[in-house]
């Protein structure tokens, strides 16, 4: 059973990539600005700016086009960025991974402050520490990503100044990897200084993604929780003699989970998309910030394949999510 | 007489929700070691808030105005979360209602039975894994090793109730409320899970607070009773001298209307309007009476 919804998914995910594909093509030339346009120097002559256009295939008609660049990423083969001249799969092969890392940190960070706060919460439902974190989270709930980003900044960088304003890692220590995933080759192979130092680049960018998603995840989880602590069964276990922390954790998590965990898969899309900004802020080395780049120079083929590659993670996290829920459900599991 | 077991005296209890609303009005009962002791009454009459204030799970929005629920020489309403949590799954088990909702839907029925006895009676997991599964095999279930492992929601609604009387009475604990533990269950089951609280409760010499709407069914399984009526205790003795003689026209308009108590829910017909009249008159006087000695 479980297969057959993969099956359809991913169907259903190729169509949406192809439509994808196909929007983001049109768009592009349809919307003023070219690529050509943006590297031309003054007083270029007309034949110099037919010239260019045909250099980069953008004299044939718009199907044309169309057709020879969809051939190639069938083939893998994401054609050539104009502004950074090399392969557009290698270019995102080589920021990817920085992206993953700030994603990952950030969506550890959010499930963990924001479940911890959303138990806490449980704990002390009808009593003034609850007032006091529906208050907070209410004010966090209305903070954007952008705003977490200065705030942080004016907090770590202005005012106790203890942490990198920009990049991934200290330039010095960036030699010697043998993957672009810096923070998880520098844990796995030991080098806890190098880590260190990634991890103070990723506090700010990390915590202006997750705390938006953190508040998200405080007002649902809370929400299920205390409704599940009220279950039959919670009742039954209370009159075992289990501790209110272990009626939370043990009785009430796994069946009020479900509905946080879908939302925090359509949020951890928005979290992604919020990278875009936030590793702008904070000039980290990532796909968010190349988009913006390719945006400026109007590298077609980058952003094509950034679009992509945007379209595939978002699909990707909502199988992911699709799958857990299920198998969190011992119905489904064993229907 | 024997050593008493559980005493409740004069528990009064109201509801926040509507003006103070008296629940319990002094209800009075002992139940002795090794008794079955039945509370009836039609439904909203305040027998679970009986077992709730026992078990310490009173809602928010009652609240308990007097009385003593005395267990082993201690007031358990005066006992602080921490002191009832010891005793809770201990020395008191719960049989609950409805077997569809008293199980956690994701914890296999293993999990489920043996976290108590390991909690509350140190068992290592392999004990009390084998502990569970004779229990099972106590309350006559034939594949313990499958019921162990599966989800509830695999099993039927009968051999999820005997799942939590094996559960309940496994703790060995000196007490087990028992609160409409057939109700949600057909007729056929119902009998066969009186007949095991009956048999458990024996072999265990275990008391029992058994709470129904239903007087048939207290009849079959009860040694005392206490007939319930809008918080009041209206009848109480031992179940074959109310049978043979009930001194409140409630308890007989019961008899009358249920004549097979050995069928169960067999031709229930209304309690005429003149035993209601009756009955209502007395709860005024009572609750005249109760606002005299709180004013005078
Ligand atoms: N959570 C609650 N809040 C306020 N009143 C309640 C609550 N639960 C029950 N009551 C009231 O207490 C009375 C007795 O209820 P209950 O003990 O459940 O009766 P029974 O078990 O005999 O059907 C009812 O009148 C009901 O309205
Ligand atoms: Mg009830």
């Amino acid at each position: 059973m479980l297969l057959a919804v993969v099956v359809k998914r991913a169907a259903m995910a190729l169509l949406t990539l192809a439509g994808v594909a196909v929007v983001v093509f049109v768009l592009l030339r349809v919307v003023p600005g070219d690529p050509v346009a943006m590297m031309i120097s003054p007083g270029a002559s007309a034949a110099d700016i037919a010239a260019l256009k045909a250099h980069y295939g953008l004299d044939e008609p718009l199907l044309i086009q169309f057709w020879i660049w969809i051939k190639g990423v069938v083939s893998g083969d994401f054609g050539v960025s104009i502004t950074l001249h090399r392969n557009v799969a290698a270019v995102l092969a080589d920021r990817l991974p920085a992206t993953l890392e700030l994603a990952a940190a950030a969506l550890v960070v959010a499930v963990a402050l924001g479940g911890s706060i959303a138990i806490a919460g449980t704990l002390m439902r009808r009593t003034a520490g609850e007032a006091v974190i529906d208050g907070l989270n209410s004010i966090m709930l209305a903070v954007p990503d952008f705003i977490w980003a200065l705030a942080l900044v004016l907090l770590f960088v202005i005012a106790i100044p203890i942490l990198p304003l920009t990049g991934r890692i200290d330039p010095v220590l960036a030699e010697g990897f043998h993957t672009k995933f810096y923070l998880a080759e520098s844990i796995v192979t030991g080098r806890f200084a190098v880590a260190g130092n990634i991890l103070s680049h990723m506090a700010m960018p990390t915590l202006a993604l997750a705390l938006p998603l953190a508040a998200v995840i405080v007002r649902l989880l809370k929400q299920s929780l205390k409704e599940a602590m009220v279950q039959d069964y919670v009742l039954l276990a209370r009159i075992k003699g289990f501790r209110e922390l272990r009626l939370v954790l043990q009785e009430a998590l796994r069946n009020a989970v479900g509905p946080t965990l879908a939302l925090t898969g359509v949020q951890f899309t928005f979290l992604i998309g919020g990278t875009v900004i936030v590793e702008r802020i904070f000039a980290y080395p990532g796909i968010g910030n190349l988009a913006i780049d390719a945006v400026i120079n109007r590298d077609f083929p980058l952003i094509q394949g950034l679009v992509l590659l945007f379209g595939l993670i978002f699909i990707l996290v909502n199988i992911g999510v699709d799958l857990t829920v299920a198998a969190l459900n011992p119905r489904l599991r064993h229907a | 007489m024997s050593a008493l077991r559980l005493a409740i005296e004069a528990l009064s209890a109201i509801s926040l929700r509507d003006g103070n609303r008296p629940i319990l009005r002094r209800v009075s009962l002992a139940i002795a070691v090794g008794e079955v002791h039945g509370v009836v009454g039609e439904s909203g009459a305040g027998k679970s808030t009986i077992a709730k204030a026992i078990l310490g799970i009173i809602p928010s929005q009652v609240r308990v105005a007097g009385g003593r629920i005395t267990f082993e020489g201690r007031d358990l309403l005066a006992l602080s979360t921490n002191e009832l949590r010891g005793i809770l799954g201990r020395d008191i088990a719960l049989v609950p209602q409805d077997p569809s909702t008293a199980f956690n839907p994701s914890r296999r029925i293993d999990a489920q039975m043996t976290d108590g006895l390991r909690l509350k009676r140190g068992f290592s997991a392999k004990e009390a894994r084998m502990r569970a599964r004779a229990l099972l095999e106590e309350v006559q279930i034939r594949d313990p090793e499958r019921v162990l492992n599966s989800y509830p929601h695999q099993l039927s609604g009968g051999m999820r109730q005997r799942v939590l009387i094996a559960a309940a009475f496994g703790l060995e604990p000196k007490l087990v409320i028992a609160d409409e533990p057939t109700t949600a269950l057909d007729v056929t089951v119902q009998k066969q899970i009186l007949r095991l609280i009956r048999a458990l409760q024996e072999r265990h010499g275990t008391s029992v607070l058994f709470v129904s709407h239903d007087l048939g069914v207290v009849a079959k399984i009860c040694d005392r009773l206490s007939v319930l009526y809008m918080g009041k205790v209206v009848e109480q003795g031992s179940t074959a001298d109310v049978l043979a003689a009930p001194s409140n026209a409630y308890t007989k308009a019961l008899l009358a209307a249920n004549p097979r108590y050995d069928r169960p829910d067999s031709g229930l017909e209304p309690t005429p309007p003149e035993v209601i009249a009756a009955l209502r008159a007395e709860i005024a006087a009572f609750d005249r009476g109760a606002r005299q000695a709180e004013h005078g």
